[in-house]
């Protein structure tokens, strides 16, 4: 099947094969590989890119689902040489170790900042619920967006 | 171009971010799933679903005429690659042969029985549901109390009592110590089976060079130059034909500090089809076929006097091994007897250990790998000997330390502790959340009926692996220092971190030793034909050791630039400072870039002067180290439902010097969060059959953000003398100091209801069933 | 990890996806179950209708003192929906429990409701709300109320051919309160016992009590016994413990990994009482 994709704002076209996750879409098809794969029953998180404005498991979806989609990922974060503001603040407060989880860390920690610019630890822990990190012990991932919220008010 | 380059400041000690973190953070670094290349296929490994079975017949055709596969292998193919190696010793150890693939039975869920290669990860996957086994299911043993048990099936048909070894050790005249004990008291403590769970899982990707004879492997390893070795032998190739890159890695934790069946499978496949292949594991395979950790049932008894000094403990470790050994598996319960004292000072000791075969998946190193066990058992104990006695249970802890006069300290087991003062970080830790005051809070807490618990863990570990008598396969590191001709500094190091941050602090430790800019130093590692021989990352060793080699790596180049230093400018006394060689007589002084230059310029050189500005240094401790610390956690239990709500978590650890806070503190926060998990929600749960019935994340408890309590972190600083760094290590310390502290503190909130132990994990419906059984 | 193969069709109107699904074809909302079941090759349909994206699904209204959500409508947007948050507040709380962020960016409320997981959170809920649901064929429509559409373990009302296509519910009176209270398994985040209340006091007595329970049994119900045992009572504590302790009444247990029969029926009582304290504290 033909799919037109909008990504990181840049358009896409391709045949895919309707069982073609969106995840392995981007990957290999794109060439995109900064969402990772670390589960099969969409609880890791370390493939949530935003779709049409939208934290999703790109694991949990098929390519063809996102036709005509708006995609962000990982990659596209950055803009014009500057490092987004949650990743600079994942840079800045070690909240990351290995680096698996983290693009999917950060994109979901964006969504929480999109939705609610200046979230409480709580809020921010309950956002962080479909992401898993091994390595940090979420605190210093806590502490990020927390610096990420202060430099986007700021 | 020339650079300038001056030291501005010192920079160990220094909390600075880390210089692995923009590709991490932009999605653009390379894990072995992100590697493509021309002709690549993809494999997939078929694994027996059952724990037990002969295999009748395997039927591949079908798959093999799937369009788009390429090949399919089972264990026949493969009968000349050598067996799945175990680098552990011990007397009288029974070693299964453990094939690549299962021939004619296999011995535990997930145990790998065929692989597909296809064009196609797709097709791959559909073709491997295509191999037809006919399977004749035997009996199974998952549980390793049940597996002593006469009659119980056997594991291996040439072993039937399911033993791999006993092991016994004891120092002192322990029988006479619990014959003289004014109080002994017995627990059995069980440390359950957990899964590493990395959230990369592993994965390889081998490319065969036919014409050269060569094989390059990429693999999620943690030990790429001893797999290189390793795989090199399995496969029969010339080790310097094959080069292992170990690419960023996403998480180890000891689950990849091992050789896998697929590493040498994905090279023998890579060879056979003449074309790069990559198997990536799934989670559900990562949990039915890599290591797991612990699976321990320990029975303790410790004597003491009554005013609550230890005079002996005695301790019988039933260590389920799973169905074979791994690189490791047998070692890792030894670990736990050599640390069964504590840090406490008692000289009688006797230990066993029973090594039990079960339909499954082989334990090996997970995050602190025989001390989390040791400690959560000492640690135990010790509470129950307080309860017992009635004593504060710092009070006891601080009575039967070894003081600080008393290093180097020869603990009953054998090991010479190097530093500390255990006192120490216990004392801050009380202090910090105001101890008698907390107690007098719990006191009106339960008098409202409240279940609030207050808990400690004193813990001490040994780390930075290690003395190379000690250790399998060498416990020395080495690191190799360059300076470019253009000034630049180019850091190999046989460490091999995925995570630890060591491109940063052994940068930090390299700007410092040379005086130049730490952006002009870069640390390469994980890759067996760049960096000179290795041993890895594992045991909290990396900046111990591997820091320790760069550390004289960076002696002996700065000897070298002084030396070309003085030939440049003439003079026979010179000084390295601030990244400049200067004359101590005239004060004319050369940057250590124009030192280097000239170094590879080599122009009149006197005579048996070697060009250029490299220097290698392989390290060999001269001891383990041994970081120690304490934890204090407060948790109040709901009643309704028995879940356990940690209100404050306090890690105090002394892990020598500290090289960046920043990286320091976050090891110890994601220490803790295995510790927690352990505590409150992990284990890997066999069923009676061996299936594996917590084979998902939908399943098996990984903490969540909103699981995890704010953890307050602090240390107190005793530096090594075993390494010039004074460094410990302190990947390993979180999870050690936790599990204890947290079950003590809920023994603690329950002990009102006459609760006196309560093993791993604690459940809300555990907690639960016991206060409903108090009332 | 990869799912078989299968025909896949995105139809722009619902009747165009019914005329597939009439024929046999699989709805796809938005996956969330469905996907991760195919991935592990448990679920392997031929035919998939995406029935996700279509406008016609994806509607909030009030419709004259009931609320009418088109099964398209996300997780997300019912925890947020200003309409639901102020008129049918137990929908919202509850959707706000499920999964985890991601999830409910893509999962649907009809999804959901078909699947009929016995953890799910929604049907506790649109049992104690009495919500309507509405099924929809190529050639058919009626209406089930949520007591007679959950049947069994992933067993509902629907018919082949059949889809869930509005879910309504009822504006609720000014003066209710509602509250849903889950125990959420650790691992997955799905429930172990949820229990939502509905609650309606009239001078001081509770006239109207609504019990609706996930998690405990092999499909949620309403605890008819305990909300009569609260009905007619000024809800006192000991009121509550009385109804809460009828929450199980009559009902097998569900026992796993995570929970035994005991522990589910206990912690039922327990969210049975939280969740009709906090909706009493709620009501006016």
């Amino acid at each position: 099947m033909k799919i037109t994709v909008n990504i990181n704002g840049k358009r896409y076209s391709n045949d895919v094969e309707p069982r073609l996750l969106l995840i392995h879409y981007l990957r290999e098809v794109v060439g995109l590989t900064g969402p990772h794969i670390g589960c099969e029953t969409s609880l890791c998180g370390a493939c949530t890119i935003e779709l049409n404005g939208k934290a999703v498991k790109s694991c949990t979806m098929f390519a063809v689902q996102a036709d005509g989609a708006n995609i962000t990922t990982i990659e596209g974060l950055a803009a014009n040489g500057k490092l987004h503001p949650v990743q600079e603040a994942f840079w800045n407060e070690h909240g990351l170790q290995c680096g698996f989880c983290t693009p999917g860390m950060i994109m979901a920690s964006k969504q929480i900042l999109d939705r609610n610019p200046n979230p409480t630890e709580e809020e921010i822990r309950h956002g962080l619920e479909g992401n898993l990190c091994r390595c940090t012990g979420y605190q210093h991932i806590v502490n990020a967006v927390k610096a990420a919220a202060k430099a986007v008010g700021a | 171009m020339a650079t300038t380059i001056t030291k501005t400041k010192t920079l160990i000690g220094k909390a600075i971010r880390r210089r692995e973190d923009p590709r991490l953070i932009t999605g653009t670094a390379t894990y072995v799933e992100d590697i493509k290349m021309p002709g690549m296929h993809y494999a997939v490994v078929v694994r027996s679903p059952h724990a037990a079975a002969r295999i009748r017949s395997i039927d591949t055709s079908k798959a093999a005429s799937r369009p788009g596969v390429v090949a399919v292998f089972t264990g026949r193919d493969v009968s000349n690659v050598g067996p799945v190696p175990c680098g552990a010793s011990l007397p009288g150890l029974r070693v299964p042969h453990h094939t690549i693939l299962a021939t004619d039975r296999v011995y535990y869920a997930g145990h790998p029985v065929a692989v597909v290669v296809a064009t196609d990860r797709y097709i791959a996957a559909d073709a491997a549901d295509d191999v037809e086994i006919d399977w004749e299911v035997l009996k199974a043993v998952a549980d390793p109390v049940k597996a002593l048990e006469p009659g119980a099936p056997a594991v291996h048909p040439e072993w039937p009592d399911n033993k791999a070894f006993d092991f016994h050790q004891e120092h002192g005249d322990v029988e006479k110590a619990f014959a003289e004990a004014d109080v002994i008291v017995k627990q059995r403590i069980l440390s359950q089976r957990l899964i590493p769970t990395p959230m990369e899982t592993r994965g390889v990707v081998a490319e065969w060079r036919a014409a050269d004879r060569a094989l390059n492997l990429y693999s999620s390893t943690q030990i790429p130059h001893l797999l290189r070795s390793m795989v090199a032998q399995m496969l029969g190739l010339e080790e310097n034909r094959l080069r292992v890159v170990a690419p960023e890695v996403g998480g180890g934790f000891g689950c990849k500090l091992n050789v896998y069946a697929e590493e040498a499978l994905m090279g023998f496949v890579a060879m056979k089809i003449n074309k790069p292949v990559k198997w990536i594991e799934t989670r559900r395979e990562n949990y039915l076929a890599t290591i797991h950790g612990r699976g321990h049932v320990d029975d303790y008894e410790l004597a003491a006097t009554r005013d609550g000094i230890i005079t002996g403990i005695k301790l019988r470790i039933i260590q389920d091994l799973g169905a074979y050994h791994q690189l490791l598996t047998p070692a890792i319960p030894t670990l736990s007897v050599l640390m069964m004292p504590g840090l406490y000072r008692t000289q009688n000791i006797c230990a066993d250990i029973v090594g039990v075969f079960t339909n499954c998946v082989p334990t090996d190193a997970y995050r602190g790998a025989g001390r989390p066990e040791a400690t959560h058992g000492i640690e135990r104990m010790v509470d129950i000997l307080a309860a017992e006695l009635k004593m504060d249970p710092a009070e006891i802890r601080l009575k039967n330390f070894v003081q600080p006069s008393e290093f180097p300290f020869p603990t009953a087991t054998g090991l010479i502790y190097d530093s500390g003062d255990y006192a120490a970080p216990l004392r801050k830790a009380l202090d910090i959340v105001d101890y008698q005051n907390l107690r007098r809070e719990q006191a009106e807490a339960r008098k409202q009926g409240r279940l609030m618990g207050i808990g400690m863990s004193t813990y001490g570990e040994i780390c930075a692996f290690g003395p190379s008598p000690a250790t399998p396969a060498g416990g020395w590191e080495s690191a190799t220092v360059k300076i470019e001709p253009s000034g630049k500094v180019t850091v190999l190091t046989g460490a091999s971190p995925h995570g630890q941050g060591e491109e940063t602090t052994f940068a930090q430790i390299a700007a410092d030793e040379l005086g130049v800019d730490i952006d002009d130093v870069l640390v390469v590692h994980g890759d067996t034909a760049l960096v000179q021989y290795g041993i890895g990352t594992f045991g909290s060793r990396a900046t111990a050791v591997g820091g320790t080699a760069v550390y004289f790596a960076l002696q002996d180049l700065k000897a070298k630039i002084k030396k070309f230093g003085a030939l440049l400018l003439n003079s026979d006394d010179v000084t390295l400072a601030n990244g400049q060689c200067i004359d101590n007589k005239t004060g004319a002084s050369k940057s250590v870039q124009e030192i280097a230059a000239a170094s590879y310029r080599a122009m009149q050189l006197p005579p048996n002067t070697e060009p250029g500005m490299v220097s290698t240094h392989f390290w060999e401790p001269p001891n383990f180290t041994f970081p120690f610390g304490a934890h204090l956690v407060v948790t109040e239990i709901d009643r309704d439902t028995g879940a356990v709500k940690v209100l404050r978590y306090v890690a105090v650890d002394d892990c020598g010097n500290i090289l960046n806070p920043l990286i320091v503190t976050g090891q110890v926060h994601g220490g803790v969060a295995q510790g927690i998990g352990q505590a409150l929600y992990e284990q890997a749960v066999y069923d009676e059959n061996g299936q594996l019935i917590t084979g998902e994340l939908m399943d098996y408890a990984v903490p969540k953000a909103h699981m995890m309590p704010w953890i307050e972190s602090d240390h107190t600083v005793t530096p090594t003398p075993v390494n010039p760094l004074g460094v410990k290590g302190v990947g390993e310390a979180g999870t050690i100091g936790c599990s204890p502290a947290v079950v003590n503190s809920v023994v603690d909130a329950l002990s009102p209801l006459g609760v006196r132990h309560i093993d791993m994990p604690m459940t809300p419906e555990k907690i639960w069933k016991l206060i409903r059984s108090a009332q | 990890m990869i799912p078989q193969t299968f025909d896949y069709t995105a139809p722009s109107t619902l009747d165009q996806a019914l005329g597939l699904i009439a024929q046999g074809a699989k709805p796809l909302a938005g996956g969330m179950s469905l996907i991760p079941m195919m991935k592990l090759r448990l679920a392997s349909p031929e035919h998939l209708v995406d029935i996700g994206r279509l406008p016609e699904l994806r509607y909030i209204r009030d419709d004259a003192g009931v609320l009418r959500l088109g099964a398209g409508c996300t997780h997300y947007e019912v925890e947020t929906s200003p309409l639901l948050r102020g008129k049918c507040p137990l929908l919202s709380e509850t959707a706000a429990r499920i999964g985890d962020v991601q999830v409910r960016n893509m999962g649907t409320i009809g999804g959901s409701v078909a699947h009929a997981d016995p953890a799910a959170d929604y049907p506790a809920a649109l049992l104690a709300l009495e919500a309507q649901i509405v099924l929809r064929g190529a050639k058919s429509q009626r209406t089930v109320a949520a007591s007679g559409f959950f049947l069994d373990t992933f067993a509902t009302a629907l018919e082949p051919g059949e889809i869930v296509s509005e879910i309504i519910v009822p504006v609720e009176d000014a003066g209710a309160g509602t509250s849903y209270q889950k125990m959420a398994q650790p691992a997955s985040g799905f429930a172990l016992v949820g229990v939502a209340a509905r609650l309606r006091r009239s001078g001081g007595t509770i006239v109207l009590a609504r019990l609706g329970v996930t998690g405990l049994a092999p499909h949620a119900y309403r605890a008819a016994s305990a909300e009569k045992a609260l009905e007619g009572t000024p809800g006192t504590a000991a009121d509550i413990q009385m109804a809460a302790s009828r929450i199980a009444e009559g009902v097998e247990a569900n026992a796993d990994l995570h929970a035994s029969a005991d522990y589910r029926r206990h912690l039922a009582a327990v969210s049975a009482a939280r969740a009709i304290t906090a909706a009493l504290a709620r009501t006016a």
